[in-house]
C-alpha cells in the first residue's frame, strides 16, 4: 500500500524549503489576486465601520446574516488541524506527517478570520475592542457569563492560544534548521524563533513531550469550540434553534467540512510546490476513508436534526422545519446540502481509484464546502425569517454587496495568509518528514518484502 | 417596591395610532421616513399589528397595539454579554445605551420583535431640534433601543414622591402612549397596589378575557390584553390570537 521513494535527508531538505527559496509564478498570481480581494475587503470592512451596519442588508428580524453564517463555516474549518495534527499524532496514524503543519496554519488562520467577524458585526466595533477585550474590570462593569457570547470568546482564544503554542512546537526544530542555512535578516528571524535549538537528545525530548501533552490538552477543547459556538444559537428561544442535538451535530460537521478542506489544501501545495514525493496518493487514499467515516457520521446527525424537530410535535418547530424542507428557495438548498454534502463526494471516496486521484479528491472536497456553507446558512437563517406568530415581521434576508464582499475577502485573507506563511515557513514539516523516514522499515513476509513502520514507544 | 405592569383592552382599542406617535415624541425616537420602512429597520417602541378578520367582503380588521412585554424571566437579558440590558427591582426591562455594543443577540431572543437596532445614524431636521425630550437620551448609531415604560416619568413621580415625603399613590401618572390614547384601552400602573386601576384590571380580567402574548413560552410578560368582545360572532373565533 505504502509506496516509498528513497530519499535522502538532504533531498528532503532542499524540496521542502524550496518555497522559501524559490517563488513559483503562480505564487505571485496567487499573491496579487488575493492581494486585490483582500484590498476589497479592507474597503467594505472600512465602509461598513464608517457608515454602520445600515449598509448591510440586516433588519429586523434578520438581525444576524452573512457575517454570522460565515463565522461559523470558518470555525468549522479550524476543526481540521487539531483532528489531523492532534488526532493522529496520538493515535499515531503515519499518514499524518505531510499535512500537519498546513492543517495546524490553517487552523489559526481560519480562527482569526473567524474571530473577525463577531466583532465587525456589532453595533460599535470600536466599543468591542475598548470593552470586551480587554475587559475594564476596574470599573465594575462585569461581563454576564450567563450568556454565550461570553463563553464563545473564551472557548475561541482559548483554542487559538492552544493551537498556536502547538504549531509553534512543532516549527522550533524547523527553525534551527533554516537558521543553519540562511543568512542576512532571515538568518536573525530564524534564530530568534528557533529559540536556541541545537537538537540535542534533552531538547527532542522534551519536544515530543511538549507536543504530545499539548495534542492531548487540546483534544477538550476541540470538543468544546464548536460546542459553544453551537449553544450561540442552541440556548436561545428561536424554533429550530432551540435543540440539544446542537452541540454534536456542529462538531461532526465541523470535522467533515475542516478535514475536506485539507484535502484541498494538500492537492493545492502538491500542485503548487510540485511535493508529489511528500503529500503521495497514499495519503488522499488515507485521508478519504477518514472522510468516508466522518461524512456518514455528520449524515445522520443532519437527519437526526430534521427528525428531533418532527418528534415533539410542536407547531412552530414544524412550521419553520416545513418552511425550509419544502418552500422555495430553501428545498433547493435542502437539495443541495444532501448532494454536495454527501451523495456527490461519498460515493466517489468508496473507489479506491478515486480515492488516489488527485483533481477527483480537490473538486469533491470543494463539493464538501459549498454543501456545508449552505448547510450553515440552512440552518441559522430560516429560523429568524419566520420567527413566531407575527406575520407582518416575516421578511426574506437579502444580503448587500457589502456583506458579499466580506465574505469573498474572508476566504481571500485565508488564502493570503496561507501563502505568506509558506513563503517565510516550511509548509512541510521537515524534522516530521524525516522521523518517518527513520521509522520506516521493510519486513520480509515470505516471498514479499512488505512496508511498515517500526516505532521505540 | 411597585411592580409596573399594563393593560391593553383590545375591545377599546380602535387602531388610531395615537400611542405610537406619543411615544414617538415623548421619547425621542428617531423619524421613521418612507426609506426605513422599506428596508424593515423602523423603529416603533409600540407598534400597531393589524390583521384581517375573514373573508372579503365580510371583512373584520384587528388591531394589537405592542409594546415591550417587561417579562419578568425576559429572554433577552442573559444573552447580552456586557449587561447592557437588565431587571429592575421595579420591574423594568431597561437598555442601557453606554453599554450595549450592539450584539442584537437580544433582538433575536426577544419573540415579540419589540428591541430596535439603529442602523443609521438618527437625524432631526432643525426644525424639530428643539422638540427633543431632554429627559430621555438621544441614542446613537449601533445600540439597541425598546420601550421603557417612560422610565423618566417613573422617576419624575417618585422624586416629586418623596420631595412631599409621601407614598406614590395609585395612578399619579401615566406612560405616553395610555396619556394619549383617546379610547382609554391603554391603562399603566402598580401591578402590586390593588387600588390601582391596572391591578383592578388585571384581577377582574385573569378568568374572563385576559391573556399574554405568546404566554406559553414562560416569559412572564408585564403587559396584559383583554380579548375583543364582538356581540356578533361566537367567542371561539376570537381566540386566533392568543399566545
Amino acid at each position: 500500500m505504502q509506496e516509498r521513494h528513497q530519499l535522502g535527508e538532504e533531498a528532503i531538505t532542499r524540496e521542502l524549503f524550496r518555497p522559501l527559496v524559490s517563488t513559483p509564478a503562480m505564487m505571485w498570481v496567487g499573491f496579487i489576486g488575493l492581494g486585490a480581494v483582500l484590498a476589497i475587503f479592507v474597503f467594505a470592512v472600512s465602509w461598513m465601520v464608517y457608515w454602520g451596519l445600515g449598509v448591510t442588508g440586516l433588519h429586523r428580524p434578520n438581525m444576524w446574516g452573512f457575517m454570522i453564517v460565515n463565522f461559523v463555516f470558518w470555525i468549522g474549518i479550524s476543526h481540521a488541524g487539531v483532528m489531523i495534527s492532534a488526532i493522529l499524532r496520538l493515535t499515531q496514524a503515519e499518514w499524518r506527517r505531510p499535512v500537519t503543519r498546513a492543517a495546524e496554519v490553517m487552523t489559526i488562520f481560519s480562527l482569526m478570520t473567524a474571530m473577525l467577524h463577531p466583532v465587525i458585526h456589532t453595533g460599535r466595533p470600536w466599543r468591542t475592542l475598548y470593552w470586551v477585550f480587554p475587559y475594564d474590570f476596574w470599573r465594575n462593569i462585569w461581563p454576564d457569563i450567563r450568556g454565550p457570547l461570553v463563553w464563545d470568546p473564551s472557548a475561541i482564544l482559548t483554542y487559538l492560544t492552544g493551537s498556536t503554542l502547538f504549531l509553534y512546537t512543532t516549527l522550533i526544530p524547523d527553525m534551527a534548521l533554516a537558521r543553519d542555512r540562511t543568512t542576512g535578516w532571515r538568518h536573525v528571524l530564524y534564530t530568534i524563533l528557533a529559540l536556541g535549538w541545537r537538537g540535542n537528545e534533552r531538547q527532542w525530548k522534551m519536544q515530543t513531550i511538549a507536543g504530545f501533552l499539548l495534542s492531548g490538552l487540546i483534544l477538550p477543547v476541540f470538543v468544546s469550540v464548536h460546542s459553544i459556538v453551537s449553544w450561540d444559537f442552541a440556548v436561545s428561544l428561536v424554533p429550530t434553534w432551540h435543540a440539544t442535538v446542537f452541540a454534536p451535530y456542529f462538531v461532526i460537521g465541523a470535522i467533515h467540512s475542516g478535514v475536506s478542506a485539507v484535502v484541498t489544501l494538500m492537492a493545492l501545495m502538491r500542485w503548487l510546490f510540485r511535493f508529489e514525493n511528500y503529500i503521495r496518493l497514499e495519503h488522499f487514499d488515507a485521508i478519504g476513508r477518514l472522510l468516508i467515516a466522518v461524512g456518514t457520521g455528520w449524515l445522520w446527525f443532519f437527519l437526526l436534526d430534521i427528525f428531533f424537530a418532527i418528534y415533539p410535535q410542536e407547531a412552530r418547530e414544524l412550521e419553520i422545519m416545513q418552511f425550509r424542507l419544502f418552500d422555495w428557495p430553501f428545498n433547493v438548498m435542502t437539495a443541495l446540502i444532501f448532494i454536495f454534502g454527501y451523495f456527490i463526494p461519498v460515493p466517489i471516496w468508496v473507489f479506491q481509484r478515486f480515492r488516489r486521484n488527485v483533481k477527483i479528491m480537490f473538486w469533491t472536497s470543494i463539493a464538501v464546502n459549498v454543501g456545508m456553507w449552505a448547510e450553515r446558512y440552512w440552518l441559522i437563517k430560516p429560523g429568524l425569517m419566520r420567527k413566531y406568530e407575527w406575520t407582518f415581521d416575516w421578511a426574506w434576508y437579502r444580503p448587500s454587496i457589502v456583506e458579499i464582499s466580506i465574505i469573498m475577502g474572508s476566504f481571500a485573507l485565508v488564502g493570503f495568509l496561507l501563502l505568506v506563511f509558506s513563503k517565510i515557513f516550511p509548509p512541510i514539516s521537515v524534522w516530521e518528514e524525516k522521523e518517518g523516514v527513520h521509522f520506516a522499515q521493510q519486513l520480509q513476509v515470505g516471498k514479499r518484502r512488505v512496508n511498515a513502520v517500526i516505532r521505540e514507544f | 417596591m411597585p411592580r409596573w405592569g399594563m393593560v391593553i383592552d383590545l375591545d377599546r382599542c380602535t387602531g388610531c395610532g395615537a400611542c405610537v406617535v406619543a411615544c414617538q415624541a415623548e421619547n425621542n425616537v428617531p423619524i421613521n421616513t418612507e426609506d426605513v420602512y422599506h428596508q424593515r429597520r423602523a423603529i416603533e417602541w409600540i407598534r400597531l399589528e393589524r390583521y384581517w378578520e375573514g373573508e372579503y367582503p365580510d371583512i373584520k380588521a384587528r388591531y394589537i397595539p405592542v409594546p415591550c412585554m417587561h417579562c419578568e424571566n425576559a429572554p433577552c437579558e442573559p444573552v447580552c454579554p456586557v449587561y447592557a440590558t437588565y431587571h429592575t427591582s421595579e420591574g423594568i426591562n431597561m437598555q442601557v445605551y453606554n453599554r450595549c455594543i450592539g450584539t442584537r443577540y437580544c433582538s433575536i431572543n426577544c419573540q415579540w420583535h419589540v428591541r430596535f437596532f439603529n442602523f443609521w445614524e438618527p437625524k432631526w431636521p432643525d426644525s424639530l431640534k428643539n422638540q427633543l425630550n431632554p429627559n430621555v437620551t438621544v441614542r446613537s448609531r449601533g445600540v439597541m433601543e425598546k420601550c421603557t415604560f417612560c422610565i423618566q416619568r417613573v422617576v419624575k413621580a417618585e422624586h416629586q414622591a418623596k420631595l412631599e415625603g409621601r407614598e406614590l399613590q395609585a395612578d399619579e401618572f401615566t406612560t405616553a402612549c395610555a396619556q394619549a390614547c383617546p379610547a382609554e384601552a391603554i391603562v399603566f400602573g402598580d401591578l402590586d397596589n390593588p387600588n390601582s386601576r391596572v391591578a383592578q384590571l388585571v384581577n377582574s380580567a385573569v378568568n374572563e378575557r385576559g391573556y399574554r402574548l405568546l404566554e406559553d413560552l414562560g416569559t412572564e410578560p408585564s403587559v396584559y390584553y383583554l380579548k375583543k368582545v364582538d356581540p356578533e360572532a361566537p367567542v371561539e373565533e376570537h381566540s386566533s390570537h392568543e399566545g
